[in-house]
């Protein structure tokens, strides 16, 4: 996600990640507590019979060993009967980690991809946490990164471990053995023993220091094609989300937030909504308020018919344009200091011409085709959560606050997600639950409406960037200054981050340009949105970042009449993986092949992020209304050694889906305090009509694995707008594309 | 009370008659297959078949179904071009976070029903009301004509 997150966590993992810990783990936390086989919840095609129509539940985390189980570190439980299964610590999204992480483990361990098993991790910091992001989450398209050395070595030390035992058995030198297809074979003499057998004995085995991992050349599952192992149970209908729970005794609630940020309630009548049939209860709480019934629909009338009064507070004189103006006001201050190379004033006083530019990014909203919702049980000794979430230890800590409990006493019971993009990296609809919860005592469902998701979202901040350029006589930039303004999600999110007012999430990109820019200043002014919450989205900085400079490089270009790609192609000569990959995609693309139609225009964008190198070009048609399509896109990808490029073709197209969504679509406004969008109709996706080809170009490296998940949404809009350009003459320095067009 | 067939069971239910198919299922029946996006049928999560036509359940009162056969997601497989559809979708590995594709799998099913061989434009005029936030349409465009190839 940023570099400030990436060291804070590697503080805290030289603490954690022990290999006793690991050990510890494994003895003490490797099997229910029903002490029966293994279970939890089962992915894998191979065993479906497990995984029909049960709950995706795991993390209950409060268990005991079973005799015979070889756990050998955190992340392997072997048993008996030879069955792997694999401890997650990520949260499948979408974005095919139930697949990725159970390759890596299979690989080293010499075990069929589909003989492994997935459990989810329980709430543990201490074992799970992602150091790229400094706790037990998913997010910032950290997972393969995160999980490449650790998982394969996971599975590289419980195979020599079962190597060992093995050995031991037959008296003979570990070296005569070797593994393969969840057996150790004896090389000479070809005797055999299956991992099931050697499960027991292999828990004796020392843990191996000097861990050996496979030459890249010899693996026979990481960079192939995989299927995805939770295809069938997402095209049946049987795969478990968090709004799937059903619970007996379970009653329904839907909420009703105070429409004005930070606004509580004053007072409610609920003489027609008890009237429904089907209505049981209204519960009035701090900032809202929830009506239960036997059903949501019941529910959703009751919310329907409530009289409410609100405390609005100050939130409630918040406009969209007050925003804005507050943070243009904030750019004439200078701001903490990101980069600052050479002399930039110099650059500025020998300048042929100058370039300035501002540019604005609107609030946005995830979406997550699956609302938010949470699922609670609140009684005196205990506490259940069920809920689909990117931050289990966060939502259990809600739990603890909610109820006093200990955190022991507080389960959380995490599920599939109907989409992340950093919606559910927060907990604030389980805050909300539990204070429902906790006035009930029986299994309450608490749902979002569409319009409550959106109305009552944290949000993607609006951002405002000012820049200048100098340009010398052959239009090279000989000086560049960068101020950025905006909320700081990792303040809130992660304060430890923020060091000396710098935001590292604010700056990504915009500060670590793969140009070759030799006098830049780049600075950050923190201001916050008044009252509106702010949070990651699909891409975080780098989402924020790649739109700016990109735009700004091509305005450059136009400014310097020479070809946007020629243009950053000669300012790439220092990054040889960014120039590879713009060479990538704009030669798939045909650039510069042949003109464009009238009306139509080609768009290119680079970036290097999350650990991955994109570019990116995109064919666009502007009509005479203004309306704006996208033809097609091409993207070259180097994201290092590919795990599974099945999963890479697939992420990148989805980010770039997203990415055209925001960039031709998304906005959230403020009035009155309020959100002004509420569902679908004002708040529009793509949709399959509006779709184009998308071609993915997967360059082949040797590098460490890059992050895929959100890149493809990071690099897109520039794309776009820099087409629209090409097209028209018109450069937009501000989302959404919307009607800008329109009035022109 | 109110009797609806469901997937070819016979489902009598107490629910006003008002209540949106979706949440008889999903509440009552326990059928959790058919989901909630928007509940005002801009988004079709919630489809399913009534006779065979892909209808949003989010807005379609019980009241009003009547004779007419329920078919959702837990069954569609069962009907030829389900069947069709959903190996597709596996063979492609269309799906990412799979929130929608219950939906988009009931919206394609009553397209390849009805017309066999599906155009593009075809296509886009039966799956433009699915929205999917993870962005799996052009996998769900390569899937539908890999079923389609299958009839």
């Amino acid at each position: 996600m940023s570099r400030g997150l990436l060291e804070a966590g590697r503080h805290h993992a030289s603490k954690g990640f022990s290999r006793r810990s690991f050990l510890k783990f494994g003895l003490t936390a490797s099997v229910t507590a029903s002490g029966g086989f293994l279970i939890g919840f089962s992915v894998p095609a191979a065993s479906q019979d497990q995984g029909k129509g049960k709950s995706v539940i795991g993390g209950d985390g409060v268990e005991t060993p079973q005799d015979g189980v070889f756990a050998p570190n955190a992340f392997v439980q072997i048993d008996k009967t030879g069955k792997v299964v694999l401890i997650m610590p990520k949260v499948e999204m979408g974005q095919g980690v139930y697949t990725a992480l159970p390759m890596l483990i299979a690989e080293e361990l010499e075990v069929p991809l589909d003989s492994v098993t997935i459990d989810h991790a329980p709430p543990n910091e201490k074992l799970f946490m992602d150091p790229l992001l400094g706790g037990q989450l998913t997010g910032g398209s950290t997972s393969v990164r995160y999980a490449w050395e650790p998982m394969r070595k996971a599975g590289a030390a419980a195979r020599m471990m079962l190597v060992s035992a093995a050995a031991q058995q037959w008296q003979c030198d570990a070296s005569t053995c070797r593994a393969e297809n969840g057996k150790v074979v004896h090389a000479a003499d070809g005797r055999s023993a299956s991992y099931g057998e050697l499960a027991q004995a292999a828990a004796n085995v020392p843990v191996p220091q000097d861990i050996k991992l496979k030459d890249p050349k010899d693996f026979r599952i990481i960079g192939t094609p995989v299927k995805r192992l939770d295809s069938p149970e997402k095209s049946n209908g049987t795969a478990v989300f968090g709004l799937d729970v059903r619970l007996p005794g379970m009653v329904y609630a839907v909420i009703v937030n105070c429409p004005v940020f930070g606004g509580t309630l004053a007072s409610v009548d609920d003489t027609h909504a008890k009237k429904i049939p089907g209505v049981r209860q209204v519960i009035k709480f701090d900032n809202g308020v929830a009506v239960v019934g036997d059903h949501t629909w019941a529910a959703k009338r009751g919310a329907a018919a409530l009289a409410i009064q609100w405390n609005e507070g100050a939130g409630a004189n918040v406009s969209t344009q007050m925003l804005f103006d507050e943070m243009a006001k904030a750019s004439e201050k200078s701001g903490a200091v990101a980069r600052k190379d050479g002399d930039v004033g110099k650059g500025f006083a020998n300048a042929k011409t100058r370039v300035d530019a501002v540019y604005q990014q609107p609030l946005l909203a995830h979406a997550t085709m699956e609302p938010v919702n949470c699922t609670v049980h609140v009684r005196p000794d205990g506490c259940d959560i069920w809920i689909g979430t990117q931050v289990p230890t966060r939502v259990q800590g809600a739990g603890v606050q909610a109820t006093g409990l200990p955190p022991e006493k507080v389960v959380v019971h995490n599920h599939l997600l109907g989409g992340g993009f950093g919606r559910r990296l927060e907990y604030d609809m389980a805050t909300q639950a539990l204070k429902i919860g906790k006035q009930l005592g029986v299994p309450v469902k608490v749902t979002y409406s569409r319009e409550e998701d959106i109305q009552h979202d944290m949000y993607r901040p609006c951002y405002y960037d000012k820049l200048s350029a100098a340009l010398d006589a052959n239009g090279k930039p000989i000086a560049w200054t960068h101020r950025i303004v905006g909320s700081s999600v990792l303040a809130r999110f992660a304060p430890p981050a923020v060091k000396d007012g710098l935001d590292p999430d604010a700056i990504e990109v915009a500060a670590d340009l793969p140009y070759d820019l030799p006098n830049q200043v780049v600075d950050y002014v923190r201001q916050e949105p008044r009252h509106v919450p702010t949070a990651f989205w699909r891409g975080v900085g780098p989402t924020r970042g790649t739109f700016v400079v990109e735009s700004f490089i091509d305005e450059l270009a136009a400014q310097a009449k020479i070809d946007p790609v020629q243009y950053r192609r000669d300012l790439l000569g220092k990054t040889p993986r960014a120039r590879n990959v713009l060479d990538v995609a704009t030669q798939a693309a045909g650039w510069g092949k042949q003109s464009m139609p009238q009306g139509q225009g080609r768009g290119v964008s680079v970036m290097h992020a999350f650990g991955s190198y994109f570019a990116m070009v995109a064919d666009v048609t502007v009509d005479k209304e203004g309306g704006v399509r996208v033809n097609r896109v091409v993207c070259a990808v180097d994201c290092g050694m590919v795990v599974n490029p099945n999963t890479v073709e697939a992420q990148v197209q989805g980010g770039i889906i997203f990415g055209i969504t925001g960039a031709l679509y998304g906005e959230i406004t403020i009035k009155h305090g309020r959100v002004e969008q509420s569902n679908f109709t004002d708040y529009r996706m793509l949709r399959i009509d509006e779709t184009p080809p998308i071609e993915v170009h997967i360059v082949k490296s040797s590098e460490a694995p890059g992050g895929i998940g959100e890149p493809g949404t990071a690099a897109l809009a520039p794309a776009i707008t820099n087409a629209i350009h090409a097209a028209t003459g018109k450069r937009l320095r501000q989302l959404p594309v919307g009607y800008q067009l329109r009035s022109a | 009370m109110t009797t609806l067939s469901i997937n070819g069971q016979s489902h009598t239910v107490d629910a006003p008659p008002d209540m949106p198919l979706l949440w008889v299922l999903r509440d009552i029946v326990g059928l959790t297959g058919t989901k909630f996006g928007c509940g005002i049928a801009q988004c079709g999560a919630c489809t399913v078949h009534l006779d065979g036509v892909a209808m949003r359940s989010c807005v379609l009162p019980i009241a009003a179904i009547g004779d007419r056969k329920v078919t959702t997601i837990e069954a569609v497989g069962e009907t030829p071009a389900g069947k069709k559809v959903q190996m597709a979708w596996n063979q492609l590995d269309v799906v990412q976070c799979g929130y929608c594709q219950s939906g988009q799998v009931m919206s394609a099913a009553a397209l390849i029903a009805t017309v066999p061989h599906p155009t593009d434009a075809d296509i886009d005029a039966a799956m433009a009301g699915n929205i999917c936030r993870c962005g799996t349409y052009n996998r769900i465009r390569a899937a539908i004509k890999q079923a389609a190839k299958e009839a």
